[in-house]
């Protein structure tokens, strides 16, 4: 897994309140069995209208956007489990997603593969979406270490939570694999053992 | 110290703790389908991992499956591939699978409840939110992503910090007509799809304790439709007497022995929760949904709610309803009872009671899509097949289905279809298609009139509901 420590990037506002996995990668796009190409299908039914032309209305089709930072409306990724979502952001080239809430399985998937999602207050979330369609070529830092994301050049900045452990994690590159192969020994003692 | 049900469950399969971190936890049974596992064996492969425990995995081929002709090779050339890369991996790994055409072949959530594979007290995972499902048993189950797929092949464990509580009590005697799935979408439209985020959430209360076994699966199903990781119930005697006899569950005294200790594991009088809501039975009618989240419910005799709020409205626009509309009269061309949620054998009883002697609205395609094979056999041997069959209704075979329409099982652009499926996102039944979710009697209910009908008026005579 690639190392997460700090990113300074323009963002892509998508002020869209439960986007769900079914829209971050529909359905008919999880045939493949490997984990590349998934960006190209990337919010799919969004990007595109009906006959395949681009949806000029969608913020990733507004040149005005760019950026590896996505700033999204409440409860990002919800419904189904399917770490494709994931990938498919990743794919398209996205390193952050910033949301008032994140859906757990996603939250966990996203952390799986590098893709930090940073969960603002919806006052501070506002702030950025307001700014940054003001301003597309607004800066926003993500600080990993010190877990602050602030607007570039400016005193406007909040502090992140994240898991102490999936911190060091994506700081040092490191997966959970790694991680439970080194306790064998005490997973097998628990299986020799367990009481029910 | 009083424990609910989920701490007792938690606390048994703690490997270890992490200072400052998550906790190792034990996992009893993984289950896996071609869609979320082809990356996770590639991903041990690539780094010369084997698979722990090969025989706590099952294996079921289901998201991606046809419902006709499946004695047929796949036309689709990347599901076959992906189907076949299940059969390859299931086979180099000594994983157990039950591929398509195969006797115990289901939707995975319906397949190893019955099969017994699913029991109180466990820890179950699957690369599929609605593995919430087996929770019903009084059941950790939950879904996982495809990386956690991967750690539980290589390690039979995955890395958790413990979720919150969260318990809901419905007490009362539920309407006549109103079933298991009216219950679980009354409760999201109520506390909406985030409430149970960062909570697993336990459900209580007699309404809950007089229910089927099936009815149960239905409810903790959607757990995860208002953001919980998983849903359970407390093991009781109805819990017990469905286990007995199944395939895989243990048998005689072993059975006995563990009855004894699944009768430990219910919440202890005064346990806290981190978070408590109460509803009350007669307060919950048919329900349908008129938006694109499994939140925006509303009982079928009332009104599309007023909200100026921006995502909202664009949901509305999408389904091509107004505020303040009802739903009642309006007319439906596609009828789906199907899905993890609704397709065990007492939905498809449910529908056939309201079915017999009528006959489909010719406007309605209605599809029935069995759970399992288990299922498909049982619909025909009680005599099912032949309600459906001469009221024009459809009955396919075993999978997934239009739940997702990863198949050709897909709604036509901006047709609204009446599902007893999950979620009713925006193209999540088909691009464009129009979800309404729904029970399977308002469902069949719908299929008759080709629209939708207060369903309150005429559910007097009928036996099952």
């Amino acid at each position: 897994m690639e190392k997460f420590i700090t990113l300074t990037s323009t963002a892509i506002p998508l002020a869209i309140e439960n986007i769900d996995t079914d829209q971050i990668i529909p359905a008919r796009f999880l045939k493949a069995t490997d984990r590349k190409g998934f960006g190209n299908n990337l919010f799919k039914d969004w990007r595109y209208n009906k006959d395949e032309t681009i949806n000029t209305d969608f913020a990733l089709n507004n040149s005005d956007y760019s950026g590896s930072i996505l700033v999204a409306g409440d409860n990002f990724g919800c419904g189904s489990s399917r770490e494709h979502a994931a990938w498919a952001l990743v794919d398209y080239g996205f390193k952050v997603i910033v949301s008032s809430f994140f859906a757990d399985i996603f939250k966990g998937n996203a952390l799986n593969n590098g893709l930090l999602p940073v969960q603002a207050s919806k006052e501070f979330l506002s702030i950025l979406i307001r700014t940054i369609e003001n301003n597309p070529e607004t800066q926003l830092v993500v600080n990993l270490e010190t877990q602050t994301i602030s607007i570039h050049n400016s005193e406007i900045s909040e502090g992140f939570e994240i898991d102490f452990y999936k911190k060091t994690c994506l700081i040092n590159g490191y997966d959970d694999i790694d991680f439970l192969l080194s306790k064998k020994e005490t997973i097998e003692a628990f299986e020799a053992q367990k009481q029910y | 110290m009083k424990k609910t049900l989920f701490d007792k469950v938690w606390d048994a399969h703690i490997v270890d703790s992490i200072e400052n971190g998550p906790q190792i936890l034990y996992i009893d049974k993984h289950l896996i389908h071609e869609v979320t596992s082809p990356q996770a064996f590639a991903a041990l492969e690539d780094r010369g991992i084997p698979v722990l425990r090969p025989n706590q995995i099952v294996a079921t081929a289901d998201h991606n499956t046809p419902t006709i002709n499946q004695h047929l090779p796949i036309q689709d050339k990347q599901s076959k591939k992906q189907l076949e890369q299940l059969t390859t991996n299931c086979t180099k790994n000594g994983i157990t699978l039950y591929e398509l055409g195969h006797k115990y072949n289901g939707i995975v959530h319906v397949m190893a409840p019955e099969l017994g594979i699913t029991l109180p007290g466990m820890t179950i995972v699957c690369g599929d939110s609605h593995t919430s499902t087996h929770g019903a048993f009084g059941t950790i189950a939950f879904g996982i992503g495809t990386s956690q797929v991967a750690q539980v092949f290589a390690s039979q464990c995955l890395l958790l910090t413990k979720p919150k509580s969260l318990r809901i009590t419905v007490n009362g005697k539920l309407k006549k007509g109103v079933l298991p799935k009216d219950v679980i979408l009354y409760i999201i439209s109520k506390i909406g799809t985030n409430a149970g985020t960062g909570y697993f959430c336990e459900y209580a209360g007699d309404v809950f304790e007089n229910m089927s076994m099936e009815g149960r699966m239905t409810v903790c199903n959607m757990s995860i439709e208002m953001g919980a990781r998983g849903g359970m119930i407390a093991p009781d005697q109805t819990t017990f007497n469905y286990i007995q006899g199944k395939e895989f569950a243990p048998k005689g005294d072993a059975f006995e022995e563990k009855v004894a200790y699944w009768k430990t594991l219910p919440t202890d009088e005064g346990a806290q929760f981190d978070k408590e809501y109460h509803f009350d039975a007669q307060d919950i009618e048919p329900m349908v949904t008129y938006g694109t989240n499994p939140g925006m419910g509303i009982k079928i005799s009332e009104t599309i709610p007023a909200n100026d709020n921006a995502s909202f409205k664009k949901s509305l626009e999408y389904m091509g309803f107004e505020q303040g509309e009802s739903l009642i009269d309006k007319s439906i061309n596609y009828v789906f009872i199907g899905s993890c949620t609704n397709s065990r054998i007492e939905d498809f009883r449910i529908a056939a009671d309201y079915i017999k002697g009528k006959q489909k609205a010719k406007n309605v395609t209605a599809w029935l899509v069995p759970g399992s094979k288990l299922v498909e056999s049982q619909i025909i041997e009680e005599g099912l097949k032949a309600i459906f069959d001469d009221a024009g209704f459809q009955l396919r075979q075993p999978g997934c289905s239009a739940c997702l329409a990863m198949n050709d099982d897909k709604i036509p652009q901006g047709e609204y279809c009446v599902s007893t499926s999950n979620r009713n996102f925006e193209g999540r039944q088909g691009q464009g298609a129009r979800t309404i979710l729904a029970s399977p009697l308002v469902a069949a209910a719908t299929a008759i009139a080709g629209k939708i009908v207060d369903i309150t008026k005429d559910v007097e005579q009928l036996e099952f509901v």
